[in-house]
């Protein structure tokens, strides 16, 4: 109990942010009168969390890559590759649920947003980096290059979204002259949403770690089988 | 200071390799002629805005295929020497400057070349000029390290194509939108807060390769 609550807690922070998620009533004004989003601003719920996430999960593959470099042990070259691939996998359902979104409320699955450029960017940088892994056969030098790789491109994929999206019009909100950040807009979030909309961040984090943990102590394992046999 | 000694002497040295191996600079050269002839043949004379999306596509074509060659061309016992005797910072920076100044002749090259096949579309070519120059570099500061990364994993230039395309997005973004000042008349608010953020981000890239770089050829 004492090592895995934070996996109930993931569990029912995600439970409680599909239920409310689905029953919470939307500000009239934000939801009807100002623009045309309806019921779909419920998957604010669900798209947003996605890239909160995502952002998380891969700092922590970079954390794990730095510690490689200054540690080089397996597992620190694991950790950093398995939270990669979760982030990968979070950066597409994000993808995936924004592309739903757009196509009801911007009348088309891909607009040429600065903001979805910036996600297939994402993705394509971190698919580079496990086509980079798989093309070093040496377990050593595939980690320390692999992590080189990573910490470099987090360094310019993060200035590139908290940036470049502030600059230019966009129609997610957090463009060039209004209000808010590349993620959240600035007071169309009312307290009862807010309410759903951090749990379910953390709720997704926590899931994320769990998967990532449960693929390393796969490996583990099956690393230890080819040492005894 | 015996690194800025190193830097200089490890500079020559390339400098050297290129003046008396001429085919590599003059295989670049005829790759950024034919290429632009090529597109002249396909394209004629096109449009502004295409003008400026060829252009800086074209750009970064030539910078895989200038810089591709830089790590791969030292052999293995070769690298170990430099290694030994001027240390692997010394010898990234010396890379990373001789490769932005190629890159920056390439770039005045296709320039020219742009101008006299393509059309000669700028308002304002003294800018477009600077602008080509701090491209040039920004572009070549990221494929070099992108190199030596494809170089370590013994890869072609086909893997650093994969590695650096998703990467120089945000410089050819930039770059794209501080060009489009120099087609029109009009000086565009922000161009300050651009060029800014451009050279902000080749100060990150060269901070990254100075730090990460002796990891890479730790053995």
């Amino acid at each position: 109990m004492r090592r895995y609550w934070w996996k109930i807690l993931s569990i029912v922070l995600l439970l409680y942010a599909f239920t409310a998620g689905f029953l919470v009533k939307l500000p009239q004004q934000v939801a009807y009168e100002e623009s045309n989003m309806y019921e779909s601003m419920r998957n604010f719920f669900f798209h947003v969390p996605m890239w909160f996430s995502q952002m998380a999960i891969i700092t922590v593959s970079l954390v794990y890559s730095i510690k490689y470099l200054r540690n080089p042990v397996l597992k620190n070259d694991w950790m950093a590759a398995e939270f990669a691939a979760t982030g990968t996998v979070m950066g597409t359902l994000g993808l995936t649920t924004g592309a739903i979104w757009a196509n009801y409320t911007w009348g088309a699955p891909w607009n040429n947003d600065p903001k979805q450029i910036g996600a297939a960017i994402a993705l394509l940088v971190y698919l580079a980096y496990f086509v980079l892994r798989n093309s070093i056969t040496d377990i050593d030098k595939r980690g320390r290059i692999a992590a080189v790789y990573n910490i470099f491109a987090y360094f310019i994929y993060i200035p590139m979204v908290m940036i470049l999206p502030r600059m230019v019009e966009s129609l997610h909100p957090g463009g060039k002259g209004v209000e808010g950040n590349p993620g959240l807009s600035g007071n169309s979030l009312d307290p009862a949403m807010r309410a759903i909309f951090w749990p379910a961040v953390l709720g997704w984090i926590l899931l994320g770690v769990w998967i990532s943990t449960l693929n390393v102590r796969t490996r583990v394992l099956e690393d230890r089988k080819l040492t005894i046999a | 200071m015996s690194n800025t000694k190193h830097i200089v002497a490890l500079f020559k040295k390339d400098l050297l390799l290129e003046i008396r191996q001429q085919y590599t600079f003059y295989g670049i050269l005829l790759y950024v002629a034919s290429t632009i002839f090529v597109l002249y043949l396909a394209m004629g004379q096109p449009e502004d805005k295409v003008w400026n999306g060829l252009f800086w596509m074209i750009q970064l074509f030539i910078c895989v295929n200038a810089v591709a060659k830089s790590f791969l061309q030292e052999s293995r016992g070769r690298m170990l020497y430099f290694y030994s005797i001027a240390g692997a910072r010394d010898f990234i920076i010396s890379k990373l400057l001789f490769n932005a100044a190629l890159m920056v002749l390439m770039s005045i090259t296709s320039l020219v070349l742009f101008r006299l096949l393509l059309g000669d579309v700028l308002v304002n070519p003294l800018l477009f000029t600077g602008i080509v120059c701090l491209g040039g570099c920004s572009l070549s500061l990221v494929f070099t390290f992108l190199a030596a990364i494809a170089a370590r994993a013994q890869q072609n230039a086909a893997l650093m194509a994969i590695l650096g395309f998703p990467l120089i997005i945000p410089q050819v973004l930039i770059l794209m939108r501080i060009s489009n000042i120099a087609f029109s008349d009009v000086i565009q608010s922000g161009l300050g807060q651009l060029i800014g953020l451009l050279v902000g981000l080749d100060v990150l890239v060269i901070a990254l390769s100075v730090i990460l770089f002796p990891f890479l050829w730790k053995d």
